[in-house]
């Protein structure tokens, strides 16, 4: 699938947590969100990005989440 | 109902009626009085609740009262003059509908003088009334002609030649009934039916005294306000209102109780048949969505299942660039399924998947997601509520921890602040939306959130909003924080609610965050376009005003931030305490009649029936026990992962039921394309619609009214769907229901599914899904419908839910921060575009557009404000370019203030109109569900159809052509 619309994907998903006080509990949140709903192959692809291209186009704790919390 | 108490203290009576007879007209509405009355009619004690008249009261005993104005569905009239009565004691003939009973009454119904008043009166009736009984339409279904059997009319002394009604002109307009002034006797029961039933107010009594007779608006039924819902010729005691059908075929013989399968509302109706042929769809006064009520579509849009452009022969092709080959059964079965084997070894099972649709029944889409799951070996399996209601599960299942409305229909009627955003129930649920226009006549408060002058705002008789909201598309989120920020400052949250019922870490973390100056209606109003004060004052309307229900539709879901937007609405209702009760509650409106039991039988990528995560061991473990296979614990692909994946040629195969991708999703260039890059795309539908012109197999599926299974309609009520005649998908004998079709195709790929009929499937779900596990269709012929949840503990269902606690323990408040979509106006596409639906069209069009409902919207137009309209120069009835960032369509404006200035609307039933060619692939950041309220675009005047109409043209001209068919055949009949 295209990178960008996975990276726009993963940013609307970090901006529903963006307001949240915790900031640790927000990237769990996403990364929560992402395991949940996003098929293997998605999920594969988008942490392949974020370890290949630095998550450039990612927000911060979108790219957080992914490198920390996302099963693949 | 049963509201009696009858003892016979006189004599031992043949027959007595003890209970509630379902199929009996009383004459007049129950009374739901706690408080018993012991009156005497003709010599019977009989006990009855206060307030219930006394013609009411001696039908209940079995004492039937001559009656011709009456009828249970509306309030008496008592115009007619048979039904009166002798109460001792007291002076005069009362009528005995508008009279109610009182303790020691003695009541006599047939007396020697009363029998000469009602015979006088229906000498009268009859001496203005055509004597063509043998040859009229009604004939041996006529109250008027059983009235004049009953008072003994034997002559009519005034003879007939004196001034008449009988040359009255026959009203022909509306194209599913006739009206014919000469044969009314101006009992008002239609005039009344639509006011009381519907609630249009279409038709009056013109004139008085003999002059007296029923106007609909200023020329014909047509032309008039009437929506053509059939609650006055349902109501009408003679042949004046009738189907046209029955004068074409004569009156039915026999009758079958099924359900609508047009929208979420999931009204019961009697298909009254004559053999295999329907008559006329009568609607069920039993039925719990509807009690007796229609509209146009269930009514009368039946036509479809009969029209000459159903496919009735499998068909398969190489290419789509081929003409089809009508096959048999078996080769097109076998060739599907050694395509699926092939793609399988070649690309893999995860190159495969299905789409189900709410137009399926349960028990079609669980053998769907059986299917997709057990033997194509994948999670790869949605359903069209993806586009739709995705959201409201999502939302729901988050904060109150299932993915349902809370409440009845019925329950609209203990409200006392009833809500609606982003919803317009008097075109997309007209039935409920009667039903809520007679809880706001009698006085519940009204606060409507919609960018467009929905019909409730001020546009429905007797009916005002007390707020309308007019936010910009888009800024739902804003609007909902707006709200409860007034709810949270103001000190209007109902904290005992909250405390006892909700987490109250999370309340205080959502509590602070509305409280933040930013979500203010005053910082807000400039995003939203409101007035704040407004804002405020609704807001405390909600709070304050009693039992206050929300009522939603695709106007919250179908945005980027449609998911926030249902937790948001969860939210306002628990802080607001307006759950677990009847009256308030958190209700989706779905759009069509199976959303909600699509969403219940798993056919979603990450979950089984029952709302259950494949990743949960438990669950997997159940059903891989069940089902004898495998199965993957790993979410699968939703609909737009799908179609994005074919498009890069990484998605290969698809199984689609009922749906029709290629004109109800956004983009429709980007849908087109995957579907072209596909190499088997299976199409199971009653038509060759937009999505088979790029299949590869069609399989002719079967309509509602040829299989048996159940539709779950907005309030979780399962309701049978009853096979009244044969499908016709099979030129060599009986036809398949759609689940058969693919249990064959599961068979061919080597699974056998075990089921003898419908039942049996239903069965499966009730074993395997513990908010189903007491349904079954025995249950169901018992109670006549079931809301889930059904199991042990409500071995009837559940009509309220979240009554003692929610069902995931305590509500959960989510923060919901509005972020605003990335689909934004500027110079180049200045306007924003947000769709919708209209009354007598429904969703894709594929039924409605083959009935005569094309009488009413034979096309799509754009709404345009006057303002936006002379800037561009463009005139009432032009053609105009649509122009998005994803494509171009042409289509008839419409000048109109009900959309705001910098707005435009349009709908979505007609496939050339193309209006999903410009929607974009911005989607809810939970569940994908795509933001169709929401496109930025110019607009512009034009001479020519747009080069995707063009395209569109010539391509399906040819797909029609490789199946035999051409356009001349799209007529209706």
């Amino acid at each position: 699938m295209d990178n960008k619309r996975l990276i726009s994907m993963a940013n609307q998903i970090g901006d529903f947590y963006e307001s949240y006080p915790d900031q640790n509990q927000a990237q769990q949140g996403i990364a929560e969100h992402i395991n949940r709903f996003w098929a293997l192959a998605m999920r594969q692809q988008i942490a392949q990005y974020v370890k290949e291209q630095a998550g450039l186009g990612l927000h911060i704790p979108v790219q957080q989440a992914i490198a920390k919390y996302l099963k693949i | 109902m049963d509201d009696i108490k009858y003892s016979s203290t006189h004599h031992q009576h043949e027959r007595s009626r003890t209970n509630y007879d379902d199929q009996l007209d009383y004459g007049t509405p129950s009374s739901s009085s706690d408080k018993q009355v012991t009156l005497i009619i003709d010599d019977r004690e009989i006990t009855v609740p206060e307030g219930t008249s006394i013609m009411r009261a001696s039908i209940m005993a079995g004492i039937n009262v001559p009656k011709l104005c009456a009828t249970d569905s509306l309030e008496p009239f008592g115009s007619c003059r048979l039904c009166l009565v002798e109460i001792e004691g007291r002076r005069g003939y009362p009528a005995s509908c508008t009279t109610p009973v009182a303790a020691g009454l003695k009541v006599h119904t047939q007396t020697p003088k009363l029998a000469d008043i009602r015979r006088g009166t229906m000498e009268l009736y009859i001496s203005d009334h055509p004597l063509d009984c043998l040859t009229c339409a009604t004939n041996g279904d006529c109250e008027l002609q059983d009235m004049a059997g009953a008072v003994g009319l034997r002559e009519v002394r005034y003879g007939y030649e004196g001034e008449n009604h009988l040359k009255a002109e026959k009203d022909q307009s509306n194209p599913y009934f006739s009206f014919d002034p000469s044969k009314c006797i101006v009992c008002s029961r239609c005039v009344r039916a639509c006011e009381e039933t519907q609630g249009t107010f279409a038709l009056t009594i013109s004139g008085r005294g003999f002059e007296s007779k029923v106007a609909s608006g200023i020329n014909n039924f047509l032309d008039s306000e009437c929506v053509s819902c059939g609650a006055c010729v349902q109501a009408c005691p003679t042949a004046t209102l009738i189907e046209k059908t029955v004068i074409d075929h004569g009156v039915p013989e026999h009758s079958v109780t099924t359900t609508c399968a047009y929208c979420g509302v999931g009204c019961s109706f009697d298909a009254q048949m004559k053999g295999e042929e329907v008559i006329r769809m009568v609607p069920n006064k039993n039925g719990g969505a509807n009690h007796g009520h229609s509209c146009v579509k269930g009514r009368f849009a039946w036509g479809y299942a009969t029209h000459q452009d159903r496919i009735t022969t499998p068909m398969i092709r190489k290419s789509i660039h081929d003409e089809w080959r009508i096959v048999s059964w078996s080769e097109a079965i076998e060739y599907a399924a050694s395509e699926i084997k092939r793609i399988s070894a070649k690309y893999g099972k995860d190159a495969m998947g299905g789409i189900t649709s709410s137009r399926c029944t349960n028990e079609e889409v669980y053998v769907t997601q059986k299917l997709v799951r057990a033997v194509f070996g994948t999670n790869n399996v949605d359903t069209c509520a993806r586009v739709c209601h995705s959201p409201t599960g999502y939302g729901l299942k988050q904060t109150i921890g299932e993915s349902a409305g809370t409440q009845t229909f019925d329950s609209v009627m203990k409200s006392d602040v009833i809500m609606i955003i982003g919803a317009n129930p008097t075109d997309g649920h007209p039935v409920f939306a009667s039903q809520m226009k007679r809880r706001l006549r009698e006085g519940a408060k009204l606060i409507i959130a919609d960018p467009r002058a929905i019909d409730l705002v001020e546009n429905s008789p007797h009916i005002r909003a007390d707020y309308h909201l007019n936010l910009r598309p888009g800024t739902n989120v804003a609007l909902i924080s707006a709200l409860a920020h007034v709810v949270v400052t103001e000190g209007l949250v109902k904290e005992d609610f909250v405390k006892e019922r909700c987490e109250w870490d999370s309340f205080v973390l959502w509590r602070d965050f509305v409280a933040k100056p930013e979500n203010s209606p005053e910082a807000l109003a400039d995003e939203l376009g409101v007035n704040p004060t407004l804002i405020r004052e609704a807001a405390r309307l909600f709070a304050t005003g009693g039992n206050a229900a929300i009522y939603y539709g695709l106007g919250v879901t179908e945005h980027s931030q449609g998911s926030t937007m249902v937790m948001g609405i969860a939210n306002l209702a628990m802080a607001t305490g307006n759950v677990g009760r009847e009256g308030v509650g958190i209700n989706p409106l779905r759009g069509q009649n199976n959303v909600q039991g699509s969403c219940d039988m798993g056919s979603m990528p990450h979950e089984y029936p029952g709302y259950r995560h494949v990743s949960d061991p438990a669950a997997k473990a159940l059903f891989e026990a069940a089902w004898g296979r495998p199965l993957s614990d790993e979410p699968g692909l939703r609909i737009p992962n799908m179609l994005d994946l074919a498009g890069e040629g990484r998605f290969k195969a698809l199984y689609c039921v009922g749906e029709d991708i290629a004109q109800s999703d956004p983009n429709t260039q980007h849908v087109t394309h995957a579907l072209e890059s596909m190499e088997c795309v299976i199409v199971q539908d009653l038509f060759l619609n937009e999505t088979a012109m790029f299949a590869h197999v069609f399989f002719p599926g079967a309509s509602f009214l040829e299989k048996s299974g159940t539709f779950t309609n907005a309030e979780r009520r399962i309701s049978p769907v009853r096979r009244v005649m044969t499908p016709k998908n099979n030129v060599d004998g009986p036809g398949y229901e759609d689940w058969e079709i693919t249990a064959m195709l599961s068979e061919a790929l080597g699974y056998e599914m075990h089921y003898q009929h419908s039942s049996d499937i239903m069965d499966e779900i009730a074993a395997l899904t513990p908010t189903f596990k007491g349904v079954s269709f025995k249950k169901l012929d018992e109670l006549g419908s079931i809301q889930w949840p059904c199991n042990d503990e409500y071995p009837t269902g559940t009509p309220t839910m979240h009554i003692d606690g929610f069902v995931r323990g305590k509500g959960k408040f989510f923060i919901t921060q509005y972020v605003p979509t990335t689909e934004k106006v500027n110079a180049k596409y200045p306007l924003i575009l947000t769709t919708g639906r209209i009354l007598s069209q429904y969703n894709v069009g594929a039924q409605t557009r083959r009935t005569k409902n094309v009488a009413w919207h034979h096309e799509d137009i754009v709404e345009i404000h006057p303002h936006d309209a002379q800037e561009r120069g463009i005139k009432d009835g032009d053609w105009i370019g649509v122009m998005s960032r994803a494509g171009e369509t042409v289509l008839r404006a419409k000048l109109t203030e009900r959309v705001q200035p910098g707005i435009i609307y349009t709908t979505f039933h007609h496939p050339q109109s193309g209006a999903n060619v410009i929607t974009t692939d911005n989607s809810d950041w939970a569940t994908n569900c795509p933001e169709f309220k929401v496109t930025a675009v110019q607009v512009a005047r034009v001479n020519q159809l747009s080069d995707w109409q063009l395209h569109y043209k010539t391509f399906s001209e040819a797909q029609l052509a490789f199946a035999g068919r051409d356009l001349e055949a799209a007529k209706i009949d």
